[in-house]
């Protein structure tokens, strides 16, 4: 496995968020964690990467235990994490901003540099020294998977990449994350949006207020759609 | 006119320093949000050890190594000090930082004079540079060429530095947002340190370049501190461009400023900054901040009145103080009312911080108000002693009506840095307007009247104006003012909504903050027969404010013990320790970093641990702790 988390507890302060999350990806995999508005997805990824103090269970990556570590060292261990709210440097130019990603290459992981993410997403090319702070909701999206990128990782985190973008730029995005995965980089996405997922993932898992309630492969719930109105809004 | 080109290229000169040690403090600021108060410590350490190390080396080669040499060793001990104290209070609230570097500075003055001797130092010339240039008739040192010249070069540098170099990306990132530059690989703790070495190194370099100019001694650390911080806001606080606008500013308006208006060129500087403040609350080159962090755990204990079993305890121990004449001597006494009086002061400081969110880094001004108020009563008009203490606070009321004004626009470190400002301005009111205070000789001989002039009926005295006040401030936090107080507090918009003004009410307090405080500096007259411009000092200011954290922010009253704990302790330090300041700034140290929640906070812990049943809201408290 390249990513599994086993009995993942989260709280903020008194209120207990996440209830024994199981979750695993394995090599080359792109798996949908769906659910709706609050269900606890981004603080599942928030757990991984160490951003929630308070929390229990295993993480295990690449076979290396990460749940004692310091979230700077798990990103560097090649985890790569896309937040949901972006989190641009808006002070700074797209290249700075790819350049505060940027990590050495790393054994085992696909290699991204500057022209190559500038390949990807060919808008990020043009706009190579406008201000972060200047760039639509769609370019910023771009901008903060290809700062993650930067940093090679062999697996990455998206958090609701398709939220807020328009039907266009949300096709650029599917497109984007199937060359990711061409690349050899595993995913794990959260998504509300099935019809996004269905474009990208080989497995899904569900979550609901803080639990996982169901496993599959997406064929296996695109075959029940009874699962799918109980847990999804559509 | 020639005269005028001097006077502004020496202004030039001036700035380079300045802009040094702003520009350090900036940078700090700007990654690690802390304010560091020791930037003037570090300043003085760097003149100090470029004076010893360019007496030692000889040559050309010798004093320019030796410059460097201090400010790379300054930058070491810079590294230390992140490591060792910084990195544990990074999460504290902005004015624990501020007092925990505050602490550390009172630590380095005694230190160094420990270390160099109590004298001024005159340091080496620069070599090579030790004539003038002559420009139309008039004399202009060739060191302050070297200066004017290195001002910019240094800002140019800098800029390449955050501009072209992957660690000046990083800390740039950092400035705006430090947790997402750890989500994607980068040490923050690494950043951090180097952060800090950095502005330490450019605080020490600015000393260091100093001691042609300047004799070093073991002040100059608050006297370039408080220039620093009008810098840096009016520049705009983590602006490097703005640090150095702001520090050519300043040093032109106190160049000219001694010329045009000799008494008040201090005032002069900060009535710039006050407008710019009022003008733009972030400064000229800075950007508006996001909501400043909560005062510390502000909203978790629930404050109640006293119930009558602990209204009757106050009361016992009230009479129990009234009787200490009974078996105390006059010495005793003396300090008996000083600690009466600083409670005073510590509640009304404490009614303003805990009950109204408002840190003040300058509540000594409304003390020093209502000292020289009194003083000039009873000097210029002669009145007799309870109309002086009736009348005298009303210029600390007037004062806190027109500073408040101003201060309640602005909120944290602005906050608590525009109150510093207006400290000192009529700290240099008092030192400077020498024909009516006495400036440094200060105003003697006001004792108070017959009946009081005992040692014992003064402490009495001093005791029933002390119980009077701290009851009728408590009075007030929990009257309707005070809750919408402490409703804007912890929720300005929330209260904003159901119809509160909220500057209203916190200018309100702030007003009566400062009246109680201008009462104590009243009696304080009358203590000791003398006002001097001290009354008015940062030190005061920062005494309060180790009063009530002390106590705890947190409890209502935190200020009574905190008061009455450091009061005793200060005054036994100074009387049986020539380094009262390093013993002193260590406690403000451990402190902060140890018992953040103060000693009445700590004891309302302990108590719900191990007593859980003992008081009404114990299980309360009990729930609050297991968390
Ligand atoms: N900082 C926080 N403090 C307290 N509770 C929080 C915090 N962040 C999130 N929550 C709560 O945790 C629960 C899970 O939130 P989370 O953000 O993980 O959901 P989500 O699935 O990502 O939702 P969305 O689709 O809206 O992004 C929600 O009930 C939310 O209210
Ligand atoms: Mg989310």
């Amino acid at each position: 496995m390249k990513l599994s988390v086993n009995a993942l507890n989260s709280f903020y302060g008194p209120a207990h968020i996440l209830f024994d999350v199981e979750l695993d990806v394995a090599e080359g995999e792109v798996v949908a964690l769906l659910g709706r508005n609050g269900a606890g997805k981004s603080t599942t990824f928030r757990s991984i990467v160490g951003l929630v103090a308070q929390r229990s269970g295993r993480i295990v990556f690449e076979g290396r235990d990460v749940t004692r570590e310091p979230t700077h060292a798990i990103v560097r261990a090649g985890l790569g994490y896309v937040p949901e709210d972006r989190r641009i440097f808006t002070d700074l130019t797209v290249e700075e901003n790819l350049e505060v990603g940027r990590q050495p290459p790393r054994a085992g992981a696909p290699q991204w540099t500057r022209d190559k993410l500038f390949t990807l997403f060919p808008n990020l090319g043009e706009m190579r020294s406008r201000l972060g702070g200047r760039m639509s909701g769609g370019e910023q999206q771009m901008l903060t998977i290809a700062r993650t990128l930067m940093g090679n990782p062999s697996l990455v985190l998206l958090d609701e990449p398709s939220e807020g973008l328009s039907p266009k730029i949300v096709e650029q995005m599917a497109h984007a994350i199937l060359t990711m995965k061409k690349e050899g980089v595993s995913i794990l996405v959260s998504e509300q949006n099935l019809h996004f997922a269905r474009l990208i993932s080989d497995r899904v898992s569900i979550i609901e207020r803080g639990r996982i309630c169901y496993r599959g492969t997406m064929e296996e719930l695109e075959a029940r759609p009874d699962i799918r109105d109980a847990h999804l809004a559509v | 006119m020639s005269f005028y080109v001097v006077q502004f290229l020496s202004g030039l000169a001036s700035a380079a320093s300045l802009f040094l040690v702003a520009s350090g403090l900036s940078i700090i600021f700007g990654v690690t949000r802390i304010v560091n108060f020791a930037h003037g410590a570090f300043y003085m350490v760097g003149a100090y050890l470029a004076y010893t190390l360019t007496e030692q080396l000889a040559g050309t080669f010798g004093f320019w190594a030796g410059i460097v040499l201090a400010a790379l060793a300054v930058a070491a001990i810079g590294v230390v000090v992140e490591m060792v104290l910084l990195r544990r209070i990074y999460r504290s609230p902005e004015l624990f930082q501020l007092l925990a570097t505050f602490g550390l500075t009172l630590m380095v003055e005694d230190l160094v004079v420990l270390i160099w001797g109590p004298d001024d130092l005159l340091g080496r010339r620069a070599p090579g540079m030790r004539g003038a240039i002559d420009i139309f008739g008039q004399n202009l040192p060739t060191y302050d060429v070297f200066l004017i010249v290195l001002g910019p070069l240094v800002l140019g540098l800098l800029w390449l530095l955050f501009r072209r170099t992957r660690w000046g990306i990083l800390v740039r990132a950092a400035t705006q947002d430090r947790d997402t530059v750890a989500a994607l690989g980068v040490n923050q703790k690494w950043l951090f340190t180097s952060v800090f070495a950095l502005g330490v190194f450019l605080a020490a370099l600015g000393g260091a370049l100093q001691i042609p100019r300047d004799a070093v001694n073991h002040t100059m650390d608050l006297r370039i501190i408080v220039d620093v911080f009008v810098v840096v806001v009016i520049g705009g606080l983590g602006s490097i461009t703005g640090a150095f606008v702001a520090a050519v500013l300043v040093s032109e308006l106190n160049a000219f400023g001694i010329l045009v208006f000799p008494k008040i060129s201090i005032v002069l500087i900060f009535l710039v900054m006050a407008v710019v403040l009022v003008v733009r609350p972030w400064g000229l080159f800075g950007k508006p901040e996001a909501p400043a962090r909560q005062m510390p755990g502000l909203t978790v204990r629930p404050w109640r009145p006293l119930s009558v079993n602990e209204r009757l305890a106050f009361l016992v121990l009230l009479i129990a103080a009234a009787a200490l004449p009974l078996f105390a001597g006059n010495y005793v006494l003396t300090i008996g009312a000083e600690i009466a009086i600083f409670a005073i002061f510590a509640a009304s400081l404490h009614f303003m911080m805990a009950v109204g969110g408002l840190a003040s880094f300058g509540h000594a001004a409304y003390f020093g108000l209502g000292s020289y108020g009194v003083a000039m009563l009873a000097k210029f008009a002669g009145l007799p002693m309870v109309a002086c203490l009736l009348l005298g606070p009303l210029m600390g009321l007037i004062g806190a009506v027109v500073f408040g004004w101003f201060c309640v626009r602005l909120s944290g470190v602005y906050f608590a840095m525009l109150t510093l400002a207006f400290a000192q301005i009529v700290w240099s009111i008092a030192f400077q307007w020498v024909e009516v205070t006495g400036g440094d000789n200060g105003m003697l001989g006001i004792w108070p009247d017959a009946w009081v002039a005992t040692p014992a009926t003064f402490y009495w005295l001093s005791l029933t104006v002390a119980a009077l006040a701290v009851g009728g401030l408590r009075w007030l936090t929990f009257s309707p003012f005070g809750y919408a107080l402490r409703a804007m507090r912890d929720s300005p918009l929330r209260s904003e909504s159901v119809g509160i003004d909220g500057k209203r009410v916190q200018w309100a307090a702030f007003v009566v903050a400062g009246t109680v405080a201008a009462l104590a500096g009243a009696m304080f007259v009358y203590l000791k027969g003398s006002v001097f411009p001290d009354n008015a000092g940062i030190a005061l200011s920062v005494d309060a404010l180790v009063m009530v954290l002390l106590g705890g922010v947190e409890t209502v009253s935190g200020a009574l013990v905190g008061a009455i704990v450091y009061k005793a302790l200060a005054i036994w330090l100074v009387s049986y320790t020539e380094l009262s300041k390093l013993v002193l700034g260590a406690i403000i140290v451990v402190m902060v970093v140890a018992f953040p929640k103060g000693l009445v906070g700590m004891w309302e812990v302990l108590q719900a641990r191990y007593w859980p049943g003992a008081t009404a809201s114990g299980k309360a408290r009990r729930a609050e702790v297991a968390e």
